[in-house]
């Protein structure tokens, strides 16, 4: 039992929207999609909830066709990115409107709706208009709107986006709580973070300029990302991409900084490669001089743009320090954590698993 | 530096706010006022400057063979305004959604086209379209009838209720309309259940619009009517002979605006604009 896109395509202007996505959805599963801002995973999500109609491919669920269902048929639930609520409705009658809509008496719809504000934490808010709330008890609202239904299929738009970090964290811990309770629908959640696609989701697919460029267990396509494209998206900052190439046993990066070739990399022929290395695997030492362009504070953290002979990489420092622009700054390299691609930027060995998230 | 400017705001608004209504103050103590009061230039205070009567205001009904009667063109007037504004209303809010949320296509004929063409049978002059008007009617046989002035205003007011609603739709954002369906409404249902309860505002402006248009018309109240039906502006007209009596005049042109004064009186509040504030963020 599941919800399967074949070979879907959404074009417009010659811009491919969607470009032949195959997915499979299966009931019970909590599946993110990661991908930068136009990467298509809104269509995607309309395209699921029946508000667009795709140029070609074929839609299921369950066996039977998807595409021939109007929205207002299709059973699905879904909350944007943009805090929507029905304003001339109190809070409790924007939670029991789909209910009501879908012919459940009022006074069912009413305690339905009560336990569900329970769920996010608003209780005491069902008598107030949406506009008399906050942008996090607002989109709370959309959010038990959309469980209220108990859909087959709820769907997601980057339902944080637009809250401040506090309540970002905060409510991202209550999805998790609150999709437990969901283990007979398909949830797809839409996010730009690496941190909570991976943190939420049981499946993750990572979209690009509207096609699937990898999909898997979040921690699996985090140690393995199979593009140098994907592990742009699935770190934040992006891996730093070095070039260079591997002759008589070391690796030659540009700029003329030599590291022995490590362990997981001997097999590898000579030739040039594209070097990968998270931004938390550089530290300040003695290795390479580089040049500091840009300096910013985040959290406990110092982060560092730099430039040297080497190209321009990102480098995560421990605590908080000032450090000027124009500054020159020694680094080393963790060469036991340096995946390698090829030159068109095919993953072909990276760390042991272990070996790459361990901190 | 602040007192001179709040000074300066005040006289401002006090000369303009004079500017609009001493018509008024003149219109209501003429209407009080006989033949001699007129004459004598324009005075304000009662009893002290002039002798008030209710000459005036004894004219517009008619009681055993004096006056003329203003209550049946009133009573005319308010039919044919408000059954024409509720009908262009009607028609003009489902138009205007329509134009708003779907795409019409026809050859090179687009959705802005179609609305430009509601929008152009009120660039025309009005005396362009009388004598159709006149001869349409005939036709019909509805001249000199509320009906034929009913199809009449609903020809004229349609265009601005689907104008201004077109405007408001275009500004409700369509990702309400969306919710809608995905929360089990079809499109009627979205439109009937979401998009009509939040959109008072502008269904307020273009009945006020309407209501206003047709109350005032002159033109085309007296171009198609003759002994049978008569609208009030015509009425009001009508007072006149050889000797204009100002004082009924004034009377009966006050009569005339109450009703509009009244309705913007109470219909103020719900053009508060940011009425779709929790919508969307």
């Amino acid at each position: 039992m599941a919800l399967i896109l074949q070979n879907i395509d959404i074009r417009e202007n010659g811009v491919a929207h969607l470009d032949n996505i195959n997915l499979m959805f299966s009931r019970g599963g909590l599946y993110t999609v990661l991908g930068r801002t136009l990467a298509g995973k809104t269509t995607l999500l309309r395209t699921i909830a029946g508000l667009q109609q795709p140029q070609k491919g074929t839609l299921m669920l369950h066996g039977s066709d998807y595409l021939q269902l109007p929205v207002w048929k299709r059973r699905v639930a879904m909350v944007y990115q943009q805090f929507i609520n029905y304003p001339h409705l109190n809070v409790l009658a924007n939670v029991a409107f789909p209910l009501r809509r879908a012919g459940v008496p009022r006074a069912e719809a009413h305690q339905r709706a009560r336990e569900v504000l329970g769920k996010v934490g608003l209780t005491d808010f069902e008598k107030r208009r949406p506009a008399a709330l906050s942008g996090g008890q607002q989109q709370r609202v959309a959010l038990a709107r959309a469980l209220v239904k108990r859909a087959e299929i709820l769907l997601l738009d980057e339902p944080l986006v637009n809250l401040d970090y506090k309540l970002r964290e905060q409510l991202r811990e209550d999805f998790q709580n609150i999709f437990e309770g969901q283990d007979d629908a398909i949830v797809v959640y839409t996010t730009t973070e690496p941190a909570e696609a991976i943190q939420l989701g049981h499946q993750m697919i990572i979209m690009d300029e509207g096609g699937i460029i990898q999909q898997g267990e979040p921690l699996a396509v985090f140690n393995a990302p199979a593009t140098i494209r994907c592990a742009e998206i699935i770190n934040d900052p992006p891996m730093n991409i070095f070039y260079g190439t591997i002759e008589n046993g070391d690796i030659q990066l540009q700029g003329g900084i030599q590291l022995k070739v490590p362990a997981h990399m001997a097999h590898l022929p000579h030739g040039p490669y594209r070097f990968g290395l998270r931004a938390a695997d550089l530290r300040l030492g003695s290795m390479i001089g580089s040049q500091v362009e840009l300096s910013e504070i985040s959290g406990s953290q110092t982060i560092l743009h730099l430039r040297g002979d080497i190209g321009t990489f990102i480098l995560y420092e421990e605590g908080v320090y000032q450090h000027a622009i124009g500054d020159t700054v020694q680094v080393d390299l963790n060469s036991n954590r340096i995946y390698s691609f090829s030159v068109d930027g095919d993953l072909i060995a990276g760390p042991a698993a272990a070996e790459a998230y361990r901190r | 530096m602040k007192t001179t400017y709040l000074l300066l705001k005040y006289l401002a608004i006090l000369l303009w706010s004079s500017f609009v209504a001493l018509p008024f103050l003149w219109a209501l103590t003429t209407s009080f006022k006989t033949a001699n009061g007129v004459t004598g230039g324009a005075t304000y205070i009662p009893w002290l400057q002039y002798k008030p009567s209710l000459e005036g205001w004894k004219v517009l009904v008619r009681t055993g063979g004096q006056g003329i009667d203003i209550v049946a063109p009133y009573i005319s007037s308010a039919v044919v305004t408000l059954s024409a504004s509720l009908i262009s209303l009607a028609l003009g809010t489902l138009a205007a959604y329509g134009l708003s949320r779907f795409t019409f296509r026809l050859g090179f004929i687009k959705n802005s086209d179609i609305t430009f063409f509601f929008i152009s049978q009120r660039i025309m002059p009005p005396i362009v379209l009388a004598i159709p008007f006149f001869l349409m009617l005939q036709f019909l046989g509805l001249l000199d009838t509320i009906a034929g002035l009913i199809l009449v205003y609903v020809a004229l007011l349609l265009p601005i209720a689907t104008w201004v609603m077109v405007d408001f739709f275009n500004n409700v954002p369509r990702q309400i309309d969306e919710m809608a369906m995905i929360d089990g409404c079809n499109p009627i249902g979205a439109f009937l259940r979401v998009v009509l309860p939040n959109s008072l505002p502008g269904i307020t402006v273009a009945g006020l619009f309407c209501i206003i248009f047709g109350w005032n018309d002159f033109f085309f109240a007296f171009t198609l009517t003759f002994t049978k039906t008569q609208l009030l502006p015509v009425a009001v007209v009508a007072l006149n002979s050889s000797v204009t009596p100002w004082w009924s005049l004034s009377a009966s042109a006050l009569v005339s605006v109450a009703p509009l004064v009244i309705i913007a009186f109470f219909v103020e509040r719900f053009l508060s604009s940011g009425n779709m504030a929790g919508a969307i963020r």
